[in-house]
């Protein structure tokens, strides 16, 4: 069997404004697939992702009502890669900066998602077994 | 453990904490024992130079009193034992003196970032 890795990722962009988001969370897919032990740290922007009042909307461009649009929301994203993290053995842990949520006001966060603060960060750097940060540009 | 902070991305972000994000991380980081280093490089070197100003920014009434003094965050950076390196040549592209800087930095050449790279258990480049 393959080895559980610890590993933990830092974000910093809000939803929808960057593809390294995207690519991020697919990072994260892979490794809760694997039933590793995946650490979040969402800093700035990034404490929207899992913000529980996101709302999908209907596309008229596309003709679409709002369940035939399916439109992606990011706390959605994130209530699926804890399920499947604990799905397959393992454990996502995702710490919203505190100080970055009360000044967006994003305090509604899904269920699973902790407030915590950089010391969180460090620990969980120290913990693992390598720390992506993925930056704003 | 021992983290290397790469800054780069210079001046953006600077109302949220009134300082650069990852700097005020990197202190809070520190408070809580972490072990770190941080190296401005690119654009970030100028975070260096004394005699910065961002006072003035206002709207409508508003004003704000607490501007980043960003150079004054990196000096206690260093001050509180955190080794703040500068990339040597990208002060010299910008025409930055070592007199205009704050003291307690450490200078260190492109040629020697593999070398402090391979110093730090991770790396963050922000």
């Amino acid at each position: 069997m393959a080895e559980k890795k610890t590993l933990t990722f830092a974000l910093m962009d809000a939803p929808y404004e960057s593809a390294r988001t995207t690519t991020a969370l697919r990072l994260i897919d892979i490794a809760a697939r694997r039933g590793y032990a995946v650490n979040v740290f969402a800093y700035e922007g990034a404490v929207l992702l899992p913000f529980s009042r996101q709302q999908p909307h209907p596309n008229t461009v596309h003709g679409r009502d709002v369940a035939e649009e399916n439109h992606l929301l990011t706390k959605e994203v994130v209530a699926a890669l804890i399920a499947e993290a604990a799905r397959a053995g393992g454990k996502l842990d995702w710490v919203n900066c505190g100080l970055c949520v009360d000044e967006r006001g994003a305090g509604e966060a899904i269920d699973g998602v902790r407030r915590g603060s950089p010391a969180d960060f460090w620990k969980m750097a120290e913990a693992s077994d390598n720390t992506l940060v993925i930056g704003t540009r | 453990m021992k983290a290397l902070s790469i800054v780069e991305s210079a001046y953006r972000a600077t109302i949220e904490e009134q300082d650069d994000t990852i700097v005020w991380l990197n202190h809070a980081m520190k408070a809580a024992g972490a072990d770190l280093a941080v190296l401005l490089r690119g654009n970030a070197v100028n975070y260096a130079v004394r005699g910065q100003d961002a006072a003035g920014l206002a709207f409508g009434a508003w004003r704000q009193t607490q501007p980043p003094r960003i150079a004054d965050d990196i000096a206690s950076l260093a001050g509180k034992g955190v080794t703040v390196y500068v990339v040597a040549e990208d002060l010299a592209e910008r025409g930055l003196d070592a007199g205009e800087l704050v003291p307690g930095l450490e200078r260190v050449s492109r040629d020697g970032l593999p070398g402090l790279f391979a110093a730090h258990d991770q790396v963050w480049h922000w």
